[in-house]
Order: C-alpha cells, then structure tokens, then sequence
C-alpha cells in the first residue's frame, strides 16, 4: 500500500513546506497571543505569590492594595499580630511611578518593605543576583526587568539609593518591574512629593492666619511638622500559623479590628477578575479572531491545493479508485499542513515572539497540546470543502 | 536509476523535518514550565563577619541657648547677625523700654509719696504720745474723765499702726522701684555663651510675647549628630562604639566618630531608638544644622562561624531554610540565624555546616521537585 498523500507531497515538498511554514508563523502568533494572556494572569499571580502573603488587610471597604489605594495606620499591625492564628505581619506600601537613573527613566512599581530578615511577608523571596536588603535605608531590590544593573543609583523622589541586589518576575499586576526600597523610605516617597511642592505647601501653611498665629510663635513648626510626616502603610501582610483556616482569621480580624481582609483566593479574584478583565478580554477576542483566520486560510490553502491537481484526481477516478482514499489524501495532507503548521509556530512562538514582547509570556504545554488539536481540527474541517470538491470531479475531465 | 531523483527528494525532505522537529522538542523541553530552573550554588564557608548598625539621623547642637525678652514687648535694635561669633556675656540686643522709663519716674516719685506719708505718720504719733502722757497726769489729778483718757490712748494705737503702715508702704514703693530697675537692666539680651549666632527670628521693631526666641545662638563646640536606628536591626547598639559619619552633602567623604551615648527613650510610634553620635574631630566648615547624615555604627567582630548570603536565605511557611544540594538532590534545610552584617553575610547558629552546598540565586522559585541546572551566573544578569 502506498501513500498517496506521501507521494503527493514529495511531489512538491518544497511548495508544501513553505505553505507550511507560512501557516507556522500565523499559528505562531495565535499561540503568542494564548501565551499573552496566560502571561498576563501570571503576573497577577506572581504579584500574589512574591507578597508570600496568606491574608491582606486594607482600609475598610476598599479594593486596596492593587486596585485600589488603601491606607492604614503603620501601628495597626501591633493588633492584628495578637490576634489568633496570626503568625507573622508586615506592612506593605506600593506606589506606581518613575524612577529616575541619570538621564533615562523606568515605569516601576515601589515596594516598600518593612525591615527584618529575608522571608519577611513582601519580600523578594528570591534573587537572580546581589543581596537583600540591610540597610534600613537607601537600599533597593529591582527586577532584571527594569534594567538596572547591582550598584546603579536610582532617584525615587528626593533620595537617591543603590541596588543591591536583582530579582526576576518580581512584576505588578500591569506587569511594570518592582523595585523594592525599605518601608520608610517608601512611606516618605509615597508622601513627599518634590521640594518645591513641599515648600509651595510650607508657603501655604504660613499664609494661614489659623497656622500661623503672631500669639503662639510655635504652632507654625508644629503644624508643617506634622504635615511632613507619613503614618500611614497601604496594606498589612499576613501569614497565619499552620492550623488555623485562613477564612476564620480573616472573619476574626473583619470583626474585631475593623478592617478589609482579603484572602488568597479574593485577591486573586480582584487581580483576575477585576483589574485585567478588559485586556483579558481584549486579548481573548485576538485569540478568537485568530483562531477564525487562521482556519479560514488553512481551507483556503488545501482547497487551492487540491483544485491544483484536479485533473490528477480525475485520472485517479477514471482508473477507478475509491472515492474514501481520495478523501483520505486529502486529509492526510491536510493534517500534515497542519502538523508542520503547528511544530513551525510552537518554535517561534517560543524562540523569537515570547523573548522580544515586551510583555511577559507564558506558553503552558497545556494550552500547546489544546492549540495542537484545535490545529488537527480545524484542518480537518477545512479538507470537507476541498474534499467535496474533489468527489464532485467528473472523471471524464482527466481527459477533456 | 528511477529512485534516485525520489531519495534525493525524500533526503532533502527528511533534511528539512527531522532539524525542524528536533528544534521543536528542544524548544518543548527546554523552556517554559518544563525547563529546568537555571541555579547558582555557593560553598558555606567560615568566616568572621563584622556586623555593623545603619541609621540616620540629622545634625544638630546639643547645646541651643534661644534668647528672648522676659516679658512682652517691641525689640529696639539687634547688634549681631547669623553667623557671628560671641562671647559669654557680650551684648547681643536690646529690647525697646515703650513706657518703662515713665513708670520708673511715677514709681521714684510714689517712693518720695511714701516717704512723707512716713513722716506724716511719725508726727502724728509722736503728737498722739504726747497726748496720752498728758491726760494721764490730768486722770491722775482728777481733772479728766476716764473716757477721755481712753480716747487718747486708742488715738495713740491708731498712730503707731499708721506709722507702721507707713513703713511697710515704703519697703513696698522701694521693692516696685528696684524691680523697675531689674527690669530696665533686663532689656538687654545677653550671651549667656560663647557660641555662634544659628538663627535671628525678629528683626527690630517686631514685637514679640514673654518667652519667644529673638536670636538662636549654639556652641558649635557641642554639634553632634542625633541618629536613629530602626529598632529590629538595632541590637548591640552601645555607648562609645566606633562609628562613621557620612553628610549627604558631603557623600564622598567618611568621617570617623563615636556613640556618645544611647537614648534611653525610644521613639514609640516610629520603632526606632535614637542614639547621639559625636564627630571625632569637627569637620570644618561645620555642617549646618539640620543636614542628614548616614551613620554606620561598627560593632565587634564576631568569631569564625558558617556564614552565607542573605540572597539564599528562604521561607517555608513557618521555618526559615536555605536550598541544600545534597547528592544533586534539592532539600530545604531549615536554619537558626545568627548575626548578619551590612554586605548581606549571615552567620548560621544551626542547621548547615561549612563545605555545604546551596542554592544562591536561582531564576523563579524553587521547589523540592524543581529539575536544576547549576550556572555560573542567572541569564541575563550582566556582569
């Protein structure tokens, strides 16, 4: 038994490889786009994961502290570290912005992170490179991201710090690089804005006849004093000791301190479900656009294949063969486009889009094995339109 | 014959799709999930680290003299400006007197009013006394009543308690005078110390409350930096322990001082312990008050212990551990640890020894089933 398929494409390998790789490179970008948005609900998973977090308290009814802004006092930990089942607190601050090396400046988010030793609740729990943090000042963590190298200084603010140490998938749930900074520092970042807005506001208090007062020549001080401090914290971390349900210590702590506590599971569910749904969304219809073009043009290429040899499949009827090994080569080709196809955009998939989008992608070997049989079936389906063109041939063409 | 030009093809073909699937198992295999987690491993090693505190802190004076009038009035002319050097008890300004001068004149002139009013009393009582001996002779001869004679004895009373008064009214007048002229001395503002002028608050003509600043004047003798250390990495902090100072002004230089001395209160609401730092040698010029300066504090070498990087120190849930490789396998061992310094070396008291190996850096998490590939450095950290 020989393959009629096979000889086919030996026939014209070359033409066949090439329609191959061509519908390789779209099939690529369809597995890219998959990757994209596996990527996308990663980072909000790393974010969630990096905070080695198991419960988030914020500031009453808020969405804090991803997508919403929370603030709570910095003192608020002492209570809800007595509380049972809690382990460990720390708090938490985060601040969007940019941080300025020299002339260039990079879109990154500010972790401040309460001091301690590593393993700390908002950690980096681990390092590409450098150290963690020992100073209680002036010192920063950044991801590989950001492109900071161990020992540039950065300006954050007014202060300038040094980096320390690398991480790597240290990202915010947009997927803008982490810079970690102590917690001080970043309260004062997150609260002082520039000096001449600090001194625009000094001017501001001193215009005020109910600041300053020619009776209490003191008051002044104390009031811009006050006002150039920051108390507050945007979250506290916590983890909770083994043995203890993480629903009951969030009820306990809702009821008793308050507070907004949010559990792994609801935090996901802001990050996923709530922060990235549009561009989830967004992506999700690419992805069906896609998918939709790329069958369409897969059709396309098997039906003009086959029409190209149609006066060979009108000899193959007039010497009598079946109409099912017909049928059959041509679905084989098809699902062997198919096949290159796929090995075709698996690779560029993976070797040239993942590593140049700017954005974070992950390519899961599930979603590959899914996408490898939607490939299959959309082939498959394409072939029934060549495939009825094929038997439809009237073998008396082979010869008019 | 016939086959050959179908082998060439087949040949060609297979040249094409075997690379082309061999590319596309490598590409499965080695990246994303299922690639192996790219490593770096570190020996422990023994070794003696020098752990030493961080904190910052401003400078300031230990000693600020703010002088000020001592009661509410208008300031008449100030003779120094900031900046100036003055000795103890050198004159630095005056304070304007308004009515002080009239007060003292109609005080002067109450203490002459008493006065007479002193010699009115003395006469009338000496003239009372008189009276009296002179009705008792006449009680006596029987030419007065009894009344009578009582009349002028009570008249006599009355005069020496009049006189007595009197007297009182006078140390009264003469006190109110002298306080007058206390005041007049005190309107001068006088060094109380050598020192340099910080701050001069109120120009002339200002009027200012009892008590408020007119100048700032500090003993630049005495400036000392006033730090704060975050009180979780702050233990060992002691008195008269080495420390180097750097000015954010001034960031390429160090300079050498030492703990004076330890707070014994602690700033409740920050968690940080304050510590006052002196300069060994003040640096000249003298910082300005008020400026930041690092603080790093050297405490004493520790003896030879294991000591690893902080970067491979990891959290399990509740115990702290590092990646052990123990026969290529990954076991987190858990650790007790010691005393870190600032370039990131902890010293472990429990759980691994010298000659381990564990896992420094690694590219993402990593977890006792993680496959490993041990590197020389993560990819895509530049040297």
């Amino acid at each position: 038994m020989i393959s009629l398929a096979g000889r086919d494409i030996l026939q014209a390998w070359g033409k066949f490889v090439f329609t191959g790789v061509g519908l390789g490179l779209l099939i690529g970008v369809t597995l890219s786009m998959a990757g994209i948005y596996r990527g996308m609900i990663d980072d909000a998973k790393v974010l969630l994961d990096n905070s080695s977090a198991d419960l988030w308290v914020v500031q009453k009814d808020t969405l804090g502290p991803y997508a919403e802004p929370s603030s709570i006092y910095q003192d608020t930990w002492r209570g809800i570290r007595g509380m049972p089942g809690v382990a460990r607190t720390a708090n938490v601050t985060y601040l969007t912005m940019q941080v300025r090396q020299g002339e260039r400046d990079v879109r990154a988010m500010i972790a401040g992170i309460t001091a301690g030793e590593p393993g700390t609740p908002g950690w980096p729990p681990y390092l590409v490179a450098g150290r963690q943090i020992t100073r209680s000042h002036y010192e920063a963590v950044a991801d590989i991201a950001s492109g900071f190298e161990l020992g540039d200084r950065l300006q954050i603010r007014r202060n300038h710090y040094t980096v320390v140490g690398l991480t790597r998938r240290m990202v915010s749930s947009g997927g803008d690089p982490m810079i970690f900074i102590p917690l001080k520092d970043a309260q004062e970042a997150q609260f002082l804005k520039d000096n001449d807005a600090i001194l625009q506001s000094r001017r501001r208090t001193e215009a005020n006849p109910a600041f300053n007062k020619p009776g209490s020549p003191d008051l002044l001080g104390a009031v811009i004093d006050s006002q150039t401090t920051n108390t507050y914290v945007n979250a506290v971390l916590v983890q909770i000791e083994d043995g203890y349900s993480h629903d009951d210590v969030a009820e306990s702590i809702r009821r008793w301190k308050r507070l907004t506590v949010y559990t792994r599971a609801q935090m996901e569910e802001i990050l996923v479900g709530k922060l990235i749904a549009t561009s989830a969304k967004q992506i999700g219809m690419f992805l069906v656009i896609l998918s939709m073009v790329s069958a369409a043009i897969v059709a396309f290429i098997i039906y003009t294949l086959t029409l190209g040899k149609i006066r060979e499949i009108a000899v193959l009827k007039l010497i009598g063969t079946r109409n099912r090994t017909i049928a059959g080569m041509i679905l084989q080709q098809a699902i062997a486009l198919g096949v290159i196809g796929f090995v075709v955009g698996k690779i560029v998939a993976t070797l040239f889009m993942a590593p140049i989008f700017p954005k974070y992608v992950l390519l899961e070997p599930l979603d590959s094995i899914f996408g490898f049989i939607a490939v299959v079936l959309i082939c498959v389906l394409s072939s029934v339109i060549a495939i009825y063109a094929a038997l439809k041939v009237d073998p008396a063409e082979a010869i008019g | 014959m016939k086959h050959l030009p179908i082998q060439g093809r087949t040949l060609a073909l297979l040249a094409v799709i075997v690379p082309l699937l061999a590319l596309f198992v490598y590409v499965g295999l080695r990246s994303g999930p299922l690639a192996p987690v790219a490593v770096t491993v570190m020996t422990v090693e023994s070794r003696a680290i020098t752990p030493a505190l961080f904190g910052i802190g401003t400078v300031e004076a230990r000693y600020t003299y703010k002088i000020g009038p001592t009661f509410a009035g208008r300031v008449k002319n100030l003779e120094v400006h900031v900046g100036d050097q003055v000795t103890a008890g050198q004159v630095l300004g005056e304070m304007d007197p308004v009515d002080l001068d009239d007060r003292l004149r109609s005080q002067q002139a109450a203490f002459r009013g008493a006065q007479a009013a002193l010699r009115e009393a003395q006469a009338r009582q000496t003239y009372a006394q008189t009276q009296v001996g002179r009705y008792k002779r006449l009680f006596a001869a029987g030419s007065t009543s009894d009344e009578t004679l009582n009349t002028k004895q009570q008249e006599l009373a009355i005069a020496a308690a009049s006189l007595s008064a009197a007297h009182e009214n006078l140390a009264r007048t003469r006190s109110d005078q002298e306080a007058l002229v206390t005041q007049q001395k005190n309107l001068q503002l006088i060094a109380p110390h050598d020192g340099v002028v910080a701050s001069r608050d109120t120009e002339p003509g200002t009027t200012v409350v009892a008590g408020q600043a007119v100048l700032e004047l500090i003993d630049p003798e005495s400036v000392w930096v006033n730090v704060r250390f975050d009180q979780i990495s702050a233990a060992g902090l002691a008195k008269d322990l080495p420390a180097r100072i750097v000015l954010r002004s001034r960031s390429g230089q160090t300079l050498s001082g030492g703990v004076l001395r330890v707070e014994l209160k602690a700033d409740a609401v920050t968690e940080e312990m304050l510590a006052k730092v002196v300069f060994d040698e003040l640096p000249q010029p003298l910082p300005p008050l008020g400026e930041l300066a690092e603080v790093t504090v050297d405490l004493p070498a520790l003896p030879v212990a294991p000591t690893i990087s902080n970067a491979a120190i990891r959290r399990d849930g509740n115990s702290v551990g590092v990646w052990q490789i123990v026969d290529d396998e990954l076991r987190l061992t858990p650790v007790t640890l010691g005393v870190t310094d600032l370039d990131g070396s902890v010293q472990v008291r429990k759980g691994i020894k010298e000659g381990d190996q564990i896992v420094l850096y690694s590219e993402q998490a990593l977890t006792s089933r993680s496959r490993i590939e041990v590197v020389d450095r993560i990819p895509g950290v530049s040297k």
